[in-house]
């Protein structure tokens, strides 16, 4: 999409700062094959980006194909116990190596020629090695992300060397994946449910902005809170306690604490009572102690990490862009390990909500690829994102906090997504 | 229709004659007729990755029982499933038919199994999706009546990213 930029009078701005100013995004953003290439260049293939959860791979020889953006990455767990994350290309003619989505395998070997990998990479031989003058000769092996780094058993990799430590590119989201591990009785977080993959005709950036916007539920999802009599909607109303936070480096909650408090019922954030579920509850006040109560008062985090985890209390999204217009969403749900009985109404429940065919995600993806038709009409050419900057403040510790249905989160999204686009290469 | 007094009479005549009408139910958004079909141990399932996995431990695209049926349809009738407002317009071919042995035994006895391919052409404004796959279907004759007790879709594309789903397939 091309359109008339405004004139900076005073001083020549960078072309981002242009496009994304304080209160409104430019529209082609969204659509710019060039801008999307420089994306994968400078965010996707730079920052640290989550991949998958090393409860995918539990055992020695394990491997799950993943992605990074369209890079295609197998992430394995060595007969050490390492994990690993490499691309799924054959060093000598670039095939691909591995075809199934997961399995358990301590080599892959190249249908092309025979290559054959060791699964932390290593090129363990070649057939007819008398070509390459023998065993051992050759120094190849599969590509790898250069840095692995996990937190609670989420795996993120960097394709850059070097940079921001993960901890450093988490910051105050870390604490956030802290709280979602406390709900497991034995601390741990589990992905063993299997991904749905919904393919969504819309730019990245639309997901990432929506998944802390506090402003559309009552209008978006209306409809399955109005027939299932749902509070979530009140959750997100002009009268709502919560709060949207900037959590720094582009990620963003909606904190939803304070309105759990405020109800102080246990297991209320996943829409239930203890009743239902006596033996989790019974489990988590045996090991917390009194300690239990604020746990199960105030649940799971609403965060969106960037540039692409979603966690909304259950259910957890992945985001993979494929070029400006469309991306797949992964979702799915949320295990507590040592939760047996809570974690087959997680997979209940986040089974109606996500998806293609999900009573809440359908619907975010039918706004999705609305938005991304309406992004090309000419005019009035800027998304705007305002809602609540008068409002906003600062909490406590330092954080731009707005109000539930405010746009803190998306402005925070942008601040940080403009200095990496804009940074020096 | 009336058919005959047990299921396992049912012919393949009959039979066809109930899958081509509970098609017709869903690509005409009739939710009243198609919800009326289902027995009150309703499975509707469409599976995701793994066809063979326990849909109460693994993601499925749908997993809906009597009660969540009814709520599916609910959100529906309210005209704002903007995934399904304005509907999708369809139009499906339900072919190869069979009656199977009931080897698994689910179900309740004189229920009987029976499984057909289809194509499902859906028109939106965001253009044209081809669906295909294969349905297996558990019928059961109750009042006189065929019912529909066990419906699961396995997509030919089950594995792949899927466009959005929103309505009955």
């Amino acid at each position: 999409m091309t359109a008339t930029l405004p004139e900076t009078a005073h001083e020549p701005a960078g072309k981002y700062e242009r496009l994304i100013q304080p209160t409104r995004v430019h529209g082609s953003m969204y659509t710019d094959p060039e801008i999307f290439a420089e994306e994968l260049e400078r965010i996707w293939y730079r920052t640290w980006v989550y991949v998958g959860h090393v409860s995918e791979v539990p055992e020695p020889g394990d491997y799950v194909r993943k992605n990074i953006g369209p890079q295609d990455v197998i992430m394995t767990r060595d007969r050490d116990g390492e994990v690993h994350l490499l691309l799924n290309r054959c060093a000598h003619r670039a095939n691909l190596v591995c075809d199934a989505p997961s399995g358990n395998s301590n080599s892959f070997r190249c249908p092309y020629h025979g290559w054959t990998y060791r699964n932390n990479g290593e090129l363990l031989g070649y057939p007819y090695n008398k070509g390459y003058g023998g065993k051992g000769k050759v120094e190849l092996g599969l590509g790898r992300v250069p840095r692995v780094d996990s937190h609670q058993g989420f795996v993120f990799g960097s394709f850059a060397p070097d940079g921001p430590t993960l901890a450093e590119h988490l910051g105050a989201a870390a604490g956030e994946l802290d709280r979602l591990a406390r709900l497991s009785p034995e601390g741990e977080v589990e992905l063993t449910a299997g991904f749905l993959k919904h393919r969504t005709r819309a730019n990245w950036k639309l997901l990432a902005e929506n998944e802390t916007d506090g402003y559309h539920p009552q209008f978006v999802h209306g409809s399955i809170f109005s027939v299932t009599g749902s509070p979530i909607g009140a959750l997100y109303s002009d009268n709502s306690t919560a709060v949207t936070r900037d959590l720094g480096g582009g990620h963003s909650e909606n904190d939803l604490r304070p309105e759990f408090r405020r109800f102080a019922e246990p297991m209320r954030w996943f829409g239930t009572t203890e009743a239902k579920v006596p033996d989790y509850v019974a489990r988590m006040r045996e090991l917390h102690g009194p300690a239990a109560e604020e746990i199960l008062i105030e649940g799971s985090p609403h965060v969106m990490i960037f540039p692409n985890l979603f966690i909304a209390e259950i259910q957890l999204f992945v985001i993979q862009p494929l070029s400006a217009g469309e991306c797949v969403q992964h979702s799915t749900a949320v295990q507590f390990k040592g939760a047996p009985e809570l974690n087959r109404r997680m997979v209940s429940q986040c089974v109606g909500s996500v998806g293609p065919a999900g009573m809440l995600l359908a619907d975010d993806t039918e706004m999705y690829e609305r938005n991304q038709r309406g992004v090309a009409l000419r005019d009035p050419e800027w998304v705007d994102i305002r809602r609540g900057v008068e409002r906003e403040r600062t909490d406590e510790n330092g954080f731009r906090i707005g109000t539930a249905t405010d746009e803190t989160g998306m402005r925070g999204f942008w601040s940080h997504y403009r200095n990496l686009m804009e940074a020096e290469k | 229709m009336t058919a005959s007094a047990t299921t396992t009479e049912l012919d393949l005549r009959q039979v066809e004659q109930f899958l081509y009408r509970e098609a017709r139910y869903a690509d005409e958004h009739d939710y009243d007729a198609w919800e009326a079909l289902w027995t009150d141990d309703a499975l509707y399932w469409v599976p995701a990755s793994d066809p063979d996995a326990d849909p109460g431990q693994r993601m499925s695209v749908i997993s809906d029982n009597r009660s969540r049926i009814s709520t599916r349809l609910k959100q529906l009738r309210t005209g704002k499933r903007y995934a399904q407002s304005p509907p999708s317009n369809l139009r499906r071919i339900v072919s190869n038919v069979e009656i199977l042995d009931d080897a698994d035994g689910a179900g309740e006895p004189g229920d009987i199994t029976v499984a057909a391919n289809f194509v499902v052409v859906e028109s939106r404004e965001r253009g044209n999706e081809t669906w295909a796959g294969r349905t297996t279907y558990r019928l059961r004759v109750v009042d006189e009546q065929i019912r529909l007790a066990y419906k699961k879709v396995v997509l030919v594309n089950h594995d792949r990213a899927l466009p959005t789903l929103a309505f009955l397939i």
